[in-house]
């Protein structure tokens, strides 16, 4: 789960990140507000989107008066930004952060996620800040600093040294990076996050550290611990589909293709899109329905399916383990009673109980099912009737 | 021969009397695994299954002799039961349990490693060799003895897997499911020389997917330390980025962790990788010059 940049710097501030001071605000006149109580003759005015790249895309702004705080905060609320992270759809601005200026004299980058190889969380800065990480890795890989932190022993001032002397500081400006370097890993651990970015971390005039922009995201397993984050939940920045998904506990994720598919277990969903390519088709979906698949399970997943219009054929593919395939194929049977399925459904059923399935599925005589023999049969059938050959 | 467990391995399950537990044990028990005892805080000196219950994994060990442990517990309370199986001596833990919170599992590891403790998942189908021992939740049939070592991130292709090497006439020697989450215990590296040793394993399976690096460290491995024939499927070839798969860990961050690097690796790593999950079979068998 992801949360906004004002929610993430609420965070920080409550562990002694330094961040600029700031406000959010819904509507135009609430923005000139914030930047009243903030005073100062310099304000930035910023999109609150869950996606990066928003200062190319007009969402973050400088204003030097009350009335340009207002008029900037107007235009942007309700505008649909398109960075190279939104996708070509957009995200539309609810609310802006209102923060003051700060006086930039040096942009860094300071970021800290787990490294899977290493089994331990690592933090990474590095001196092209205001960068975008990725492309510093791909290009620079020399200027990124990283250090893997032991959670057994945490943060130590070696681990501090090291990233300050790799970003060449000076000795006034040592100590106070690592202090802010520690606050950051306790932030990290102590909120289960899964990812904190802060890009830019800027040097102010002054020699301080601030946070300028901050991003976070957390573990979804251990959300059950932190209920102050899952209030920070932003539902309207969350694709509809995938949540009313999430609901009856199956996994979903909408594609550009036309072939629907629908699997249990995340692997042989995966491995049925890609073969559903290889057959010269593209898929529309990914669909887990999950090791307990069950009548309503699949009924949702049909209903799920056919909400995206450019779907023309569905690829049915489980392999029942402790699944049955008798209860599937009953569960289809059901399912196109409860659902309207104007669509061929190419259906695979193996493993536990695979020929009961396929009898009842017989039986049963509905056009639009068509049995398939294996994984290969049933791509090969579901993209030939995507295409009309079927 | 099969490797890490066969028909004399002692099993107890932690979270014996619970749905699950209670479940997929007497499926275990079914199958022939010997589940010799559970344990459940508070419900120590009843009898479960036929079998006794425990309060503490070490009671367990101390009266079982028992050195493999399955765990069902919920989520929240994972890491402590992984952590009570190393001190107990337990020597493989296999975690069922699936959206245990990463940071634990990081702790859980830690310790296990320490304790020498070996542990496969979390969020996994668990291991099985083949018509002796069955320590997870996987339909047992599936897998018929035979020559092939199969490792696993996923639990249908798995079963997928195991199916179109049987239906070629061959079988599984042992088939592990390690997860797919972002830290999990045994990994193909660990894997695939206990494979390379063992007489009765003629190829290897490896099934991967989008996420993280471990594909890409097999890979390296494989090409100066194994000899056996090994067939790869990546899952994820059609992903997009930045979109979490099902599993916690199947997720493209930035230009990493592609299926197409994984694949070009182990190609380059003289890998069998096929590019369809239909042909996993065949080439097994084509490798295996039958």
């Amino acid at each position: 789960m992801n949360i906004h940049e004002y929610q993430a710097k609420e965070i920080f501030r409550e562990y002694g990140v330094p961040v600029p001071r700031g406000g959010v605000a819904f509507t135009g006149p609430e923005a000139r507000e914030v930047a009243a109580q903030l005073g100062g003759n310099l304000w930035v005015v910023k999109a609150q989107i869950h996606a990066g790249g928003r200062g190319k895309a007009g969402g973050v702004k400088l204003a030097r008066s009350l009335d340009e705080v207002e008029k900037i905060a107007e235009e942007m609320i309700g505008m649909v930004l398109v960075t190279h992270q939104t996708g070509p759809e957009g995200k539309r601005v609810e609310k802006v952060y209102v923060e003051e200026g700060a006086d930039i004299q040096k942009e860094y980058y300071l970021g800290m996620v787990l490294d899977r190889s290493l089994e331990m969380p690592v933090m990474m800065a590095s001196t092209e800040g205001g960068m975008e990480i990725e492309e510093v890795a791909a290009q620079h890989p020399e200027k990124i600093i990283k250090v893997a932190i032991d959670p057994t022993i945490g943060f130590q001032g070696f681990h501090g040294r090291k990233l300050a002397f790799g970003l060449g500081l000076s000795k006034e400006e040592i100590r106070p990076f690592i202090k802010f370097a520690e606050a950051l890993y306790k932030v990290y651990m102590d909120k289960d996050a899964e990812m904190i970015e802060i890009n830019p971390l800027i040097k102010t005039g002054s020699g301080e550290f601030l946070a300028l922009d901050a991003k976070m995201g957390f573990d979804d397993n251990a959300l059950y611990r932190h209920p102050d984050i899952m209030e920070m939940r932003d539902l309207s920045e969350e694709d509809p589909v995938e949540l009313e998904a999430k609901k009856y506990g199956l996994s979903y994720v909408n594609l550009d293709g036309n072939v629907g598919c629908m699997v249990n277990g995340a692997g042989l969903a995966m491995a049925t899109m890609d073969i559903i390519k290889h057959e010269g088709g593209e898929p529309a979906n990914f669909l887990d329905v999950g090791g307990g698949a069950n009548p309503d399970t699949v009924a949702k997943g049909f209903e799920l399916i056919l909400q995206d219009e450019n779907v023309k054929s569905i690829f049915v593919n489980i392999f029942g383990g402790i699944v049955r395939c008798d209860r599937i194929a009953n569960g289809i049977l059901q399912a196109t009673k409860q659902v309207e399925v104007n669509v061929p459904v190419i259906v695979r059923l193996d493993g536990t109980n695979a020929e009961e399935a396929a009898e009842i599925l017989q039986k049963a005589n509905i056009k639009n099912i068509i049995p398939a023999t294996d994984l290969a049969d049933g791509a090969r059938k579901a993209v030939a009737a995507a295409k009309g050959e079927l | 021969m099969s490797i890490l467990v066969n028909k004399d391995t002692k099993v107890i399950v932690q979270g014996f009397t619970g749905k699950e537990g209670t479940f997929h044990s007497q499926q275990c028990i079914e199958y022939g695994t010997q589940i010799v005892g559970g344990v459940t805080p508070g419900k120590g000196g009843q009898t479960h299954l036929d079998r006794p219950v425990f309060n503490t994994v070490k009671e367990a060990v101390d009266a079982t002799g028992a050195t493999v442990s399955m765990i069902f517990v919920p989520p929240a309370f994972t890491a402590d039961a992984v952590m009570e199986a190393a001190e107990a001596g337990i020597e493989l833990a296999v975690i069922i349990t699936e959206g245990a919170p990463v940071k634990d599992m990081m702790y859980a590891k830690m310790y296990a490693t320490k304790h020498g403790m070996k542990t496969i998942g979390p969020n996994c189908p668990g291991i099985i060799t083949a018509e002796e021992c069955k320590i997870g939740i996987m339909p047992g049939f599936i897998f018929k003895k035979g020559p092939v070592g199969l490792i696993s991130k996923s639990g249908t292709l798995t079963y997928e897997a195991s199916n179109q090497v049987v239906k070629e006439g061959l079988g599984i020697t042992t088939a592990v499911g390690i997860g797919g989450d972002p830290i999990i215990g045994l990994s193909y590296k660990q894997l695939l020389p206990m494979f390379e040793a063992d007489p009765e394993t003629e190829a290897i399976v490896m099934i991967g997917e989008i996420g993280g690096t471990l594909e890409i460290e097999a890979a390296e491995f494989i090409k100066e330390n194994i000899s056996k024939p090994v067939i790869a499927f990546i899952a994820g070839q059609t992903a997009p980025k930045g979109k979490r798969m099902g599993h916690a860990g199947a997720i493209i961050s930035g230009s990493s962790g592609t299926a197409q690097e994984k694949m070009e690796a182990l190609e380059a790593a003289g890998v069998h990788v096929v590019k369809s999950p239909a042909d996993i079979g065949k080439t097994v068998a084509t490798a295996l010059g039958k």
